[in-house]
């Protein structure tokens, strides 16, 4: 198989900081990553130089490795092209740089005005178009066009105990209309409300507690704790403790995990993947059943399989592999509130930050950014930053409540040196036990 | 091939006046092989370049300056055009700025380093695939409990880079580097065990597979059996690539933009003891044996040794020239960007700790009881430079009569990292220099709250 993936990616971006407009930026980036894939062996070469010449040359490197095949000249039946047009009502090539930075100063002031302790506030905007072109010698032919907007504010607040930091951020697949959808003052205020709130808070707990993460908190719960070990290459690298477990309850009845790029506008959304297969909706756990691994089409290939859309890069500098989308648990139907009134002590997460796990042996962490302790049934005291650990299949299983409050947040995910926009969702849940890594003994 | 300071000095030269502009210039080359079941899995074989261009309009003496920046992946006449234009447009939208500047000489000479190995460019691809497939043998072979090497690469990459500007900073720099890295699993009946090692160097010569592949199995193999352990206040011993991943965090607390902005623990704390007296903290890149050695930083200055941390007490941060404008100093030669799509500022590149006079062994003798954490998870999600609250996922082994004892993971360890400065018990005299911006060595710190059951 040999194909040909031409990418044409613009950004701009804007950010403030100190109270300045500290730096507009702009950048283009355009070139062919070349994949020719013989027996176990995959050759790759990229190149900027989109001519006749440079594409043939860059071929050539990416077929050195297989050159004990032999050479030959092979004419391959593409379908017609069809161009799709940008998913944006309003592409931000198109709105003034000016009006950018009204959104930066706005969200400054707004978090400023929040209290006297928001002693710092950073605004950063970034939006870009990604173009690509994948012709392959299977027969796919495919194209689209990406277009993503982002604003995040962090704040830092200051008091007798020292600084804290406050971050919230909205990034969606869509055009400059992200900002007729989202309101910039409330995302300001969160971001202080959060710094404001640690100033006073404790150090979070030490050792196992029931936790309840609140509805929207980031869902990166599941990106971790399966999410990656879902992915194709690791099971076929017998380097997931989910290899070999399709059919086996591998988590709560009250988990059913979805993974979706077609979700219009979820930052993990796109209309083909980055080796020209559309999105699709794929159901990885239903009712806590193991029932399919993402796949991308090198290793859904050797299974003889299809490709299930997740073959993503994060240039044409890059090989594809597997990359989650949109993972998100489906809602359940309880009542949020009433998840916290039954649980007599724990932990409260409002906001999430980030996480890592080590597929191979299941551990995972995530790490809150606002959290509050639980006592007697009701949110009580704010709790200092904390990374919490767990195990993926044992903290799957003691998931024991889910709430029908869902929503779904943007993150970065990075594998193996390459970073892809995704998006993570749950509603309200409880787990009945992890452990907490605060230094409150 | 144009030179890449013909290019720089070629958009320098298109600037108006009143205007300064600084052209980066960067062209590279890469090999990437990785070896899976006997196999060659990828090989990815690629040259690339770019330019980035800063425009400050303004300029003169005047308070009123605007910065603006503009990057392509390409060095084509009619991109690199486009993209200062592009610069300048950037500019005029950008906030006033009294402190925005481009770096002017500064009279320190740059040092003589040589960071190119001439053995790299004799080394065939066809070597580089052996040596990948030979790190995957050799990890495979190395103890029977070994059950999967999920990967065995190795990477090398050449780089060049330009900086020309309007104020008279012209700086050329060349540097190889090369790194083979394996990741093992090792398992028993439902339990799997991971372990990474690694080698860098100039030149795919100078690169040790024999030892990359025995640490990733030891690391692997010593953690078979590991359980978690009761929560409770434990001495931790850091394994020195948890150091190197630690000073990284602590650098960016040191970095003078962060302070002058108010991000920093270490703001308003100059003369101040913020550490025990074993703590020399120095970013030296002039020291060649560092990954990050660099003759000029990242605006064209001389890179230059800076002491931060002397003897516990607080002496100095690093700062770019735009930083240093805002804090009343002068700029330390600090100027780091990632790429040409990138712009500079304050950081690290060569941070150590002044090593003590015992090593790894020495150490746990020393400690007796305790947790030795062997790697940490979470960095980024749990460890925070301005608030300075630290809490990381890890795993290692129980230290017990001065010696590792049985295994132990899926715990946390926290504390802050203010009180983790002034609790370090030991510094070790094992300095090794890891890739990034730090050293690694090995560390004891005294009460740190590890979580558990």
């Amino acid at each position: 198989m040999a194909e040909v993936f031409v990418e044409d990616r613009q950004v701009s971006g804007a950010s403030l900081d100190d109270r300045r407009v500290e730096e507009l930026s702009s950048g283009r980036e355009r070139g062919a990553g070349i994949r020719v894939v013989v027996g176990e062996t995959t050759g790759f070469a990229h190149t900027a130089d989109l001519s006749e010449a440079g594409l043939v040359e860059a071929a050539e490197v990416a077929a050195a490795v297989a050159r004990d095949g032999g050479g030959g000249t092979r004419t391959v039946a593409l379908p017609d092209r069809r161009a799709r047009a940008p998913r944006a009502d309003v592409l931000p090539s198109e709105v003034s740089k000016a009006r950018k930075l009204e959104l930066l100063l706005r969200a400054d002031d707004v978090a400023r005005s929040a209290g006297a302790e928001i002693t710092q506030v950073q605004v950063g905007y970034g939006d870009s178009r990604r173009r690509v072109l994948v012709a392959r010698t299977d027969g796919v032919l495919a194209e689209d066009d990406q277009v993503r907007t982002r604003l995040n504010v962090v704040c830092v607040a200051s008091g007798d105990t020292g600084m804290q930091t406050g971050y919230e951020s909205v990034a969606r697949t869509v055009g400059f209309e992200l900002f007729d959808q989202v309101d910039v003052d409330e995302l300001a205020r969160t971001a202080a409300r959060r710094a404001l709130a640690k100033l006073s808070a404790r150090p979070a707990p030490s050792g196992e507690l029931p936790v309840v993460l609140a509805g929207g908190s980031g869902g990166i719960l599941f990106h971790e704790a399966c999410g990656h070990g879902l992915e194709a290459d690791h099971i076929v690298k017998d380097s997931s403790v989910y290899t070999g477990r399709v059919g086996e309850q591998v988590a709560s009845p009250l988990v059913t995990l979805v993974d979706d790029g077609t979700v219009a506008g979820e930052w993990g959304n796109y209309a083909v993947d980055d080796e020209g297969m559309p999105a699709a909706r794929n159901v990885l756990i239903d009712h806590g059943v193991l029932t399919d691994y993402m796949w991308d089409w090198l290793r859904a290939v050797k299974q003889g399989r299809r490709s299930s859309g997740n073959g993503r890069r994060q240039s044409y500098q890059h090989l594809p592999m597997v990359r989650m989308t949109n993972t998100f648990l489906l809602a359940g139907t309880e009542d949020p509130e009433e998840i916290v009134a039954q649980t007599p002590r724990g932990v409260y997460v409002a906001k999430l930050g980030g996480g890592q796990v080590n597929t191979a042996t299941g551990d995972f962490v995530f790490g809150t950014t606002e959290a509050y302790l639980i006592e007697e049934g009701r949110i009580t005291e704010p709790l200092r930053d904390a990374n919490l650990i767990g195990n993926g299949p044992e903290v799957l299983r003691r998931i024991d409540a889910v709430a029908d409050d869902f929503s779904m947040t943007p993150g970065t995910c990075g594998k193996d040196g390459q970073s892809v926009p995704v998006g993570c969702g749950q509603a309200t849940l409880r787990i009945t036990g992890v452990t907490v890594g605060g230094t409150a003994a | 091939m144009t030179e890449l300071l013909t290019v720089a000095e070629s958009v320098v030269g298109r600037a108006r006046p009143g205007e300064g502009v600084e052209a980066y210039c960067a062209r590279g080359q890469d090999t990437d092989v990785r070896a899976f079941g006997g196999e060659i899995e990828q090989l990815a074989a690629a040259s690339s370049a770019g330019i980035g261009v800063r425009v400050v309009l303004g300029g003169g003496d005047g308070d009123g300056k605007r910065v603006g920046f503009a990057w392509a992946g390409s060095l084509e006449p009619d991109v690199v055009a486009a993209v200062l234009e592009e610069a300048r447009d950037n500019a005029r939208y950008a906030s006033v700025d009294p402190h925005a500047v481009l770096a002017e000489p500064d009279g320190v000479d740059a040092a003589e380093l040589d960071l190119c190995d001439p053995g790299f460019a004799t080394v065939p691809t066809s070597k580089k695939t052996q040596m990948a497939l030979e790190l995957e043998r050799q990890a495979r072979s190395a103890d029977p409990q070994v059950r999967q090497v999920d990967s065995a690469d190795y990477g090398d990459s050449s780089v060049e880079v330009a900086l020309a500007s309007s104020t008279g900073i012209r700086a050329v720099t060349r540097r190889t580097s090369a790194y083979v890295s394996v990741s093992v699993i090792a398992g028993r009946v439902g339990e799997s065990q991971t372990g990474t090692g690694f080698s860098v160097g100039r030149s795919p010569l100078a690169l040790d597979l024999e030892r990359a592949a025995g640490d990733a199995v030891s690391r692997a193999v010593r953690m078979l059996g590991a359980g978690k352990i009761a929560s409770g206040r434990f001495t931790v011993v850091l394994d020195p690539r948890v150091v190197s991943t630690l000073l990284a965090v602590v650098s960016s607390a040191l970095s003078g933009e962060a302070v002058v902005k108010g991000r920093s623990f270490f703001a308003g704390r100059l003369g101040e003891a913020v550490a025990t007296s074993r703590v020399t903290l120095v970013d030296d890149p002039t020291d060649p044996r560092a990954f990050g050695a660099a003759s000029f930083d990242g605006e064209g200055l001389a890179c230059r040794r800076n002491v931060l941390v002397d003897g516990g007490i607080l002496r100095g941060f690093v700062y770019d020239s735009v930083s240093a404008r805002r804090a009343g100093t002068a700029p330390t030669g600090s100027a780091v960007r990632g790429g040409y799509a990138g712009t500079p500022v304050a950081g690290c590149r060569a941070l150590a700790l002044s090593p003590g006079d015992q090593d790894q062994a020495g150490i746990l003798a020393a400690v007796g009881e305790g947790v030795f954490v062997q790697s940490v998870t979470g960095v980024h999600s749990g460890v925070n430079p301005v608030s300075g609250d630290f809490s990381v996922g890890a795993e290692g082994l129980m230290i017990r009569t001065g010696a590792l004892a049985e295994p132990v993971r899926e715990v946390t360890v926290a504390s802050t990292l203010q009180r983790m400065l002034r609790s370090v018990l030991h510094v070790g005299s094992d300095v090794e220099w890891l890739p990034g911006v730090a050293a690694g060595q090995t560390v004891a710190i005294g009460d740190m709250q590890v979580s558990g059951r």
